[in-house]
């Protein structure tokens, strides 16, 4: 009965498949999907390391390794030590917030979490200079008190915590959604207590969706440029991160140092890239399967 | 924010469901289930730290963008610079998103539907622009697509300038907000039911019209999504941004730009003032994107 029902289908199937010239379809969807990942993907890529080395390995050296520079990557590293771990306990403590207990608003307060996502870098920086620049709200307070925020490192950092504010959370809010809180719960009425069962329940069921908002949340922390740009003043030597420094060494026509510098960045994001595709093969659920989680959860 | 949709009407439902603390307690008493530790203390600090890093500071700004009256606030926003600046950002981030909402399609169509060589590189390198520092991608597309470069020196003779004019402004904003929207429909392409496509095949239908009449309804949703993800991206961006546009008033300055320009002349009202409406414009049109995305789901039912 079933046979007779399916034979017409996959006859017609195959009769439509090759016949119809698909494969020229396919051939041409793939070439257009390739050349545009080529103009607007590969090409920059690659445009960066050749003007990186367009002047030979010496220049290159020269441009990575001069006081400036190192002082940029040093804060850059800086930065992204203090941002990173902020944002991270966040993204643990809202998500363990918003998985495991029922409350009033809880959409509203995911789309306030996701609300940075929508805010232009540029006014993350206003905001943190009319609270604490010199005609700031607490501008006066600080001021009198010695306290350097905008156009020193606290401001760089709070900018940047600012932007990548949702990253952690994000990724971990849709992990923690989908394990649900049964194995919390057993370990509970076995007797262990909260913080035993945070850290030998619910940490290593999470680690992989941790790592993975934590490597996203760094790649965009060293690598902010308009935020940190508003806040940092660009003092040489001082708040220059690597961002900056590239802007500055291209605005003074120093390409290939601008290039050399902008070629560690772009290595970072490659190792980013390779990092990102482990974890999704270790965890294929993080590529896709974020989304979908999320939307159940908001229903 | 996006995937909120209707925020409103979900707040109704879950407030209906599991209406407020008392009958938890009376629940937990009811069932021996143990209680998950920790409620006041995580959202507690969830909401402090919400509060001090951006719901404090966001409301500082439209506040302060009042300080010198509502005159001058519409006097600066007015101002013909300023309007053309805002009209470059919303057109050109509006168009880049409609460029990539074309493109991101066919990508995440071949990548989810036909097997070819180093397929799994190439799907791994649309990321590239989340990873990629916005300064570094803004040189690296102004160098490929400057009257010398790699790009630049084939679409010269063409007649078409992209670098320092508001076109270069459009290519940086496709670049950022590529992956969004293929990240978007990837996971709802895999999804899609293969047997109504055939069942559209067994009754005569085209190529073309299973594409247009079966497929590309499922898809709107998650379309609208990337788009508006790409969309809210562009619309601020700075950095891939200001190498290639050139930065001519009235011409090819994007408003971020411009907040920078009137903080370094410490115009700090003028600076809020636009910052105010860049988020008021992006919000009501996000908004205008929910609404739309949430009645298309409806109409084509769950995507």
């Amino acid at each position: 009965m079933t046979a007779g029902y399916e034979a017409p289908v996959s006859r017609a199937l195959r009769r439509r498949g090759p016949r119809q010239g698909v494969h020229w379809g396919r051939l041409v969807l793939i070439g257009v999907a390739l050349a545009f990942l080529a103009a607007f993907v590969l090409l920059p890529l690659l445009v960066v390391f050749a003007q990186a080395f367009s002047k030979g390995v010496g220049v290159y050296l020269a441009a990575v390794s001069e006081p400036t520079a190192w002082s940029a990557i040093k804060l850059t590293l800086t930065v992204a030590a203090i941002a990173v771990p902020m944002n991270l306990l966040f993204g643990v403590v809202s998500a363990w917030a918003i998985t495991k207990f029922q409350f009033r608003g809880k959409s509203a307060l995911i789309t306030l979490i996701d609300l940075p996502f929508a805010v232009s870098p540029v006014i993350a920086g206003l905001t943190y200079i009319l609270l604490f620049g010199a005609r700031g709200w607490f501008g006066p307070y600080l001021q009198a008190h010695d306290i350097h925020v905008v156009f020193a490192v606290p401001g760089i950092v709070l900018a940047t915590i600012f932007v990548t504010f949702p990253f952690v959370a994000r990724e971990l809010i849709p992990v923690m959604q989908a394990q649900g809180k049964h194995d919390e719960e057993t370990a509970l009425s076995l007797g262990a207590g909260g913080w035993q069962v945070f850290w030998h329940v619910t940490l290593p069921n999470i680690r992989w969706g941790l790592l993975y908002g934590v490597l996203l949340c760094n790649a965009r922390a060293m690598g902010e440029f308009g935020a940190v740009s508003v806040v940092s003043g660009h003092i040489r030597g001082l708040t220059n991160t690597m961002p900056l420094h590239v802007e500055i060494l291209y605005n003074e026509y120093n390409y290939a140092a601008a290039f050399a510098v902008a070629s560690l960045l772009a290595f970072l994001a490659l190792l980013t890239l390779a990092g990102k595709s482990f974890l999704e093969w270790r965890q294929p659920e993080l590529k896709h399967g974020t989304r979908r989680a999320r939307a159940d959860l908001e229903k | 924010m996006v995937s909120s949709a209707a925020p409103s009407a979900e707040l109704g439902k879950v407030t209906g469901s599991v209406p407020g603390p008392r009958p938890k307690t009376r629940r937990a008493v009811r069932r021996p289930r143990p209680v998950i530790p920790g409620f006041g203390l995580t959202l507690g600090y969830t909401m402090l730290y919400l509060s001090l890093i951006i719901l404090i500071p966001l409301s500082a700004t439209f506040i302060r963008s009042l300080d010198s009256g509502w005159g001058h606030f519409w006097a600066v926003v007015t101002a013909p610079r300023v309007v053309a600046s805002l009209r470059l950002s919303f057109g050109a981030a509006l168009l880049a998103a409609a460029v990539n909402a074309v493109f991101g399609l066919v990508i995440a169509w071949v990548l989810v539907r036909y097997r070819f060589p180093f397929k799994r590189l190439i799907d791994a390198m649309v990321d590239l622009p989340f990873a990629l520092p916005t300064a570094v991608a803004g040189i690296a597309l102004t160098a490929l697509y400057a009257p010398n470069g790699w790009l630049g020196r084939a679409l010269q003779p063409l007649g078409i300038h992209v670098a320092f004019t508001p076109l270069g402004v459009v290519i940086a904003l496709i670049f950022i907000g590529l992956p969004f929207v293929v990240r978007t429909l990837q996971p709802v392409l895999e999804e899609l039911d293969r047997e109504v496509e055939q069942a559209a095949a067994t009754l005569g239908a085209s190529e073309w019209q299973t594409f247009a009449r079966v497929i590309l309804p499922a898809l709107w949703p998650a379309m609208l999504t990337g788009f508006a993800l790409a969309f809210a991206r562009a619309v601020g961006e700075y950095g891939s941004v200001i190498f290639i546009a050139g930065n001519m008033p009235m011409k090819s300055e994007i408003a971020p730009l411009l907040i920078i320009t009137k903080l370094e002349q410490y115009d700090y009202s003028g600076a809020t003032a636009i910052a105010v409406v860049m988020l008021v414009l992006s919000f009501a049109l996000m908004l205008g994107i929910n609404a739309l995305q949430s009645w298309a789901s409806t109409r084509h039912g769950a995507a």
